[in-house]
């Protein structure tokens, strides 16, 4: 059973959210990573890049296949995990530990859309 | 829809493992049991085992036999001695390929083996018979009644030898086959490996597989298959070949026999190809950025399409983000510089050769 981490927000589309004041840290989850395998490439947003909810910001890549990242909330990309660029298999090590982006959010609200780690553990469990 | 699917003889021994598995060519077939690059590199560097059960098996035979084969076939099959195996391609009229496959040539005169894609099967089977007409031949698809194991890497003679007992594989000449009484093996492969293809019942498969598994043989699925060939810079039916690509756009011109052979089905549209210049051609591409082409992404110049990625990957043998692509023909040249549009973004890249990885054959 992939892990989950309590306190963080979590999408549909395999995103956990970790809120700072008005700035929301994104990345993949361990259920995430284990389904895609070993990571080769993170294609990752620009720092000042609009992202939008429910809207594609980048992807990661495993030998097979590309899986798009959605970004879990409307705002402006203020920074970016470098250290993926070179070592993608960060996210596989630890998925949580290893943000994507951070994201200067211009409506909070949209946080409640997600779900709370037991929802989320839910939805795995189905898939 | 997957109730419809096929089960190779070798389905139970993957489920076992705890193999990934997903759809192939109208079968259930495994991707990976571990991961793909462990299991790419052990072909690479030791031995691993593919079950290839899905590949299809029809029998060609008859007086007519050779005459026909070298009507539907690309390559040129007159005067083959027994054991002698050609790979080449099966044409529509226009120039466009029904399928890839080798031609094993029988140790009993008029009598040919054709190995075809599992994806084609019935496809193929149906093209041959309605070519048949008016040749005193007999199409057999045997492909139910066998099964397959590729036995791939620089080891694989080693395995063969000491753990089947093959005695007759030491002396096995590359693209030549041996038959015993329960089983074909041939000196081919789809990695750019040393290695065999062994045919047999689904029974004999299954006691080779679970030998070979007990000797440290790497069981590989067919995720590591497609990076293997496609480093060792070998067409995929469906990505480098279709009914749309004709094996000179392709780059595979020297197994379509224009020059020496008068006629088989799609020569003359060959011919007529030739003459007017190719409009697109297959090349490889290489990215200096990590992000990795697809297959379908588009190859543009100066923003404007020029062509389509058939099949990418960030090569596991060499570290590098590359990809073959039918690209215009103005822009085939080696050293052409071209860019790839992955997602929203487009990446530099220059036109090199098909093959990414210098294979490793038994010559």
């Amino acid at each position: 059973m992939a892990k989950t981490v309590e306190g963080l927000y979590y999408s549909e589309s395999h995103e956990w959210v970790k809120v700072e004041g008005n700035v929301a840290i994104v990345g993949i989850t361990d259920f995430a990573q284990h389904a895609m395998g070993d990571l080769s490439y993170v294609d990752m947003p620009e720092v000042d890049d609009e992202v939008e909810a429910g809207e594609e910001f980048g992807a990661v890549e495993s030998v097979k296949a590309a899986s798009d990242l959605f970004s879990p909330v409307s705002g402006v990309v203020v920074e970016i995990n470098e250290a993926l660029e070179d070592a993608p298999e960060l996210l596989n090590e630890d998925a949580f530990a290893n943000w994507i982006m951070k994201v200067e959010m211009n409506d909070p609200s949209q946080l409640e859309a997600l779900m709370d780690a037991a929802a989320y553990e839910a939805m795995c469990a189905n898939q | 829809m997957e109730e419809n699917l096929l089960k190779t003889c070798l389905y139970d021994k993957h489920v076992a493992l705890g193999a990934l598995m997903s759809p192939f060519g109208g079968f259930i077939m495994p991707i990976q049991y571990t991961n793909i690059t462990d299991e790419h590199n052990a072909v690479r560097q030791r031995a691993g085992m593919f079950d290839v059960s899905h590949m299809g098996e029809i029998y060609v035979s008859g007086p007519d036999a050779e005459k026909f084969v070298n009507h539907v076939f690309s390559n040129d099959i007159a005067g083959m001695e027994d054991g002698k195996i050609l790979y080449g391609m099966m044409l529509y009229p226009n120039g466009t390929t029904v399928d890839d496959l080798l031609v094993y040539k029988e140790f009993e005169p008029n009598n040919y083996l054709l190995v075809v894609n599992a994806s084609n099967i019935a496809k193929d089977y149906e093209w041959l018979c309605a070519q048949a007409e008016g040749y005193d031949v007999k199409v057999d698809n045997q492909s139910d009644d066998w099964g397959q194991i590729a036995l791939q890497g620089p080891e694989a003679e080693k395995y063969a030898l000491e753990v089947l007992g093959l005695a007759e594989a030491a002396g096995l000449g590359f693209y030549t086959y041996y038959r015993t009484s329960d089983m074909v093996v041939s000196r081919t492969g789809y990695t750019g490996e040393d290695g065999f293809e062994i045919y047999a019942s689904h029974a004999v498969i299954n006691e080779m597989w679970d030998k070979l598994l007990a000797a440290g043989v790497v069981p590989c699925g067919l995720g590591c298959r497609d990076t293997l060939r496609f480093e060792a810079g070998l067409p995929l039916y469906g990505h480098e070949l279709s009914d749309e690509i004709t094996p000179l756009e392709a780059g595979l011109g020297m197994f379509a026999k224009v020059k020496t052979k008068e006629e088989f089905i799609g020569r003359d549209a060959l011919v007529a190809q030739k003459e007017a210049g190719l409009t697109r051609k297959s090349v490889g591409i290489e990215l200096q950025d990590k992000a990795i082409p697809r297959a379908g992404y588009p190859v543009e110049v100066d923003g404007v399409q020029v062509g389509v990625v058939t099949t990418g990957y960030r090569s596991i043998s060499t570290d590098r983000s590359v990809c073959v692509a039918l690209v215009d023909t103005a822009y085939t040249e080696l050293g052409t510089q071209v860019e790839i549009r992955i997602r929203k973004k487009v990446f530099p890249g220059i036109v090199t050769k098909r093959r990414f990885y210098e294979t490793n054959y038994k010559k």
